[in-house]
């Protein structure tokens, strides 16, 4: 017999073939990372497009983020495909009525519009330290330069007109991406936990919050490891962000739930049974509850309170893995939700994650870590911080 | 029913290999390379009336798509659960020896004295596996014998093999594909093995062959078709609950089949206009 891995103990009637759960972890840690990346680029726009000037302290290390972030989110798809070797098939020969197929375009081209836009953000520094370093790392920067050296005020301009046309196209981009990962699941008429014409934009909301909850919390871990105070006027910036998203991501997923309820169409007993039952805790509780609700109210309380000071920058980091726990319980009790509600209607299964392999909790795990790892290196490489990237940061006040 | 390889797609990786030893695999060659299949594509929509065995790839000569439609016909009525169709299927095309993954399987709906609804099951349920004593083996356990049955019914069920399948529809690289003569296949050497298709079916038809790493159903048996015999389910079946034929030929089983009785198919709302044909079920079966 061949290895079977995830065979799912099941109750009522579930079809022979459903015993076996097909989409792990993995598939739930995709549109998670998509949804950091898609988050985290909201920052840097509502800086560098909107004008958000609070937010100018996290910009840069908003596209460092999403980049890291961008370079992991094929692995959980590659590692999860029976023939990996084929999955450029997707690309060269896209069956363009698969919801599916976009995925290397959109991927391709937001990883482009990334490095692009990055590039020019960086590329004062870029210069700058390819003519300061005579070193391996001064070759390296040097050919970062592209043999442009050109770092005269007009030039300047002439980058920042196009990091501001980058950070328009992105916006559509990262949260095309994104939207499209909720048009996946959305699109399947099969399931009735995911078919639904809101899923798309459920997953962009929650997607934002997730993504400047992240900037919250490397924002704040950051300046404690460097040693420097907070900038409590971003900090707060980020907050009121999450806080206004916050409320829109809640409706939505309020609204989704209430539909399957209210219409209850074939099967809702069943989706009720298992609310009630093995999704009390994750959904409810963690997701809704500990996950959104609770933070919602803090980030509220000290909104309405002023709060400022240790408090603040305690309140909204707690907030910020609060809400970024709480939408990784989004991602699961979608993805694995939708799987554990048989397609009979009749029956529920019982996902059995394991812990090793490369579909376990694990490699799981591993794949959230190790973009702050990349980030880590890459914030080395490209200091994103105010003091030390001045020229290149301070590049709105000549547009 | 291992290598059915779809002319189209012969024609389209002939036409990207050559393409891609022309240029460089870079990003810009994948949008190209995008277009380039829209070509082939079209170029070979002009060429699809022609007979599938003149596309080279094809297992069996002589054999000419155009000219079968071919459909399924299940008469609930007749099975006795004995599940002779599920192991011939097994051996027939060597899908895996287990208790979860099947190309056809048989339901059991029961109904209890005093109970309003059914209690349905399947060869894989586990008591039903402990009464085979092999996972390999197959039999319905008489577990209902100390209680009163108002209604009891067997519904063998397999790909419905959809005029607007989702399975088709949700394939990322096309390697699942609707025969000319109505039966969907899959390309197992063009398959990645993501598994959307597995998600997408609504009938729980497909599963994922974890050995090869691709997705598999039921094909009708189209290795067998092809050649003028029945699936190996139907040829199985003592007692005549499986009809199969071609519904160009008025006078095949599974066009009487039809002609003679109210049929009805499986979960028609949703739109997939599925191709097995069912007399004798009752509300309970999606």
């Amino acid at each position: 017999m061949e290895p079977l891995i995830n065979v799912a103990p099941y109750t009522g009637w579930v079809y022979p073939n459903e015993t076996i759960f097909e989409w792990s972890v993995l598939i739930a840690v995709y549109p998670y990372l998509t949804g950091l990346v898609a988050g985290a680029f909201t920052v840097s726009s509502l800086y560098q497009v909107f004008g958000f000037e609070r937010l100018k302290p996290v910009a840069h290390l908003a596209l460092l983020t999403s980049l890291c972030f961008m370079f992991f989110v094929p692995l959980p798809l590659l590692l999860h495909l029976g023939h990996p070797e084929r999955a450029f098939n997707a690309t060269i020969t896209p069956h363009w009525s698969s919801a599916m197929a976009m995925f290397g375009y959109f991927a391709s081209f937001y990883v482009a519009l990334l490095l692009l836009e990055t590039w020019f953000a960086y590329r004062p520094f870029i210069v700058e330290k390819a003519q300061q370093r005579k070193d391996l790392l001064g070759t390296f920067y040097r050919i970062l330069t592209l043999g442009s050296y050109d770092v005269s005020d007009k030039a300047l301009r002439y980058d920042q007109k196009w990091i501001l046309w980058l950070a328009i196209a992105g916006i559509p981009g990262a949260h095309g991406l994104h939207g499209y990962v909720g048009f996946v699941f959305g699109s399947i008429k099969a399931r009735e936990w995911w078919s639904s014409d809101l899923m798309p934009v459920i997953f962009l909301f929650s997607a934002i919050i997730s993504g400047v909850s992240l900037l919250a919390v490397i924002f704040v871990v950051s300046s404690k490891l460097r040693k420097i105070p907070i900038d409590l006027a971003c900090l707060k910036g980020l907050a009121y962000t999450i806080w206004g998203f916050i409320m829109v991501a809640l409706v939505l997923e309020g609204l989704e739930f209430a539909n399957i309820v209210y219409k209850g169409r074939e099967g809702v007993e069943m989706i009720m049974e298992y609310v009630t039952g093995p999704l009390l805790v994750p959904y409810f509780i963690l997701q809704f509850a500990i996950g959104a609700i609770l933070p919602f109210l803090w980030l509220s309380y000290m909104i309405w309170r002023g709060t400022t000071g240790r408090a603040l920058i305690a309140g909204v980091t707690t907030c910020a893995c609060l809400v970024l726990f709480s939408v990784f319980m989004m991602r699961w009790n979608v993805v694995i939700g939708g799987q554990e509600i048989s397609k009979t209607g009749k029956g529920l299964l019982s996902y059995q994650m394991t812990l090793f392999g490369k579909e376990g909790a694990l490699m799981a795990a591993a794949l959230i870590i190790a973009p702050f790892l990349v980030l880590v290196v890459l914030t080395r490489l490209f200091p994103p911080w105010e003091d030390h990237a001045k020229s290149s940061s301070s590049l709105r006040s000549h547009a | 029913m291992k290598k059915v390889s779809n002319p189209s797609l012969a024609a389209r990786r002939s036409f990207l290999s050559k393409l891609a030893r022309a240029a460089a695999c870079t990003g810009a060659l994948a949008g190209a390379g995008a277009l380039g299949v829209g070509v082939a594509k079209g170029a070979s929509a002009k060429t699809e009336a022609k007979p599938a065995a003149e596309g080279g790839s094809f297992p069996t000569k002589d054999y000419d798509w155009t000219k079968h439609q071919w459909a399924f016909g299940v008469d609930a009525t007749k099975c006795i659960g004995c599940l002779r169709c599920v192991e011939a299927c097994k051996v027939e095309n060597d899908v895996p020896r287990n208790a979860h993954q099947f190309r056809t399987w048989v339901e059991r709906y029961v109904y209890l004295e005093g109970e309003d609804r059914a209690r349905i099951d399947s060869q894989q349920d586990p008591v039903n596996i402990a009464a085979s004593g092999s996972e390999k083996e197959y039999r319905f356990a008489n577990r209902y014998k100390d209680q009163k049955v108002d209604k009891a019914f067997f519904v063998p069920k397999l790909c419905n093999q959809c005029t607007h399948p989702a399975c088709v529809q949700v394939c990322p690289v096309g390697a699942t594909y609707k025969t000319e003569d109505g039966v969907v296949l899959i390309d197992h050497d063009y398959c990645i093995g993501c598994r959307y298709c597995v998600q997408a079916c609504p009938y729980g038809a497909r599963y994922f062959n974890e050995e090869h790493g691709v997705s598999d159903k039921c094909t009708w048996c189209y290795h067998r078709i092809t050649k003028g015999m029945q699936p190996a389910c139907v040829e199985a079946c003592p007692v005549g609950a499986r009809i199969f034929g071609d519904i160009k030929d008025k006078q095949s089983p599974v066009s009487l089949f039809i002609r003679n009785n109210r049929v009805q198919v499986l979960r028609p709302e949703t739109g997939n206009a599925p191709n097995v044909f069912y007399v004798g079920i009752d509300k309970e079966v999606n």
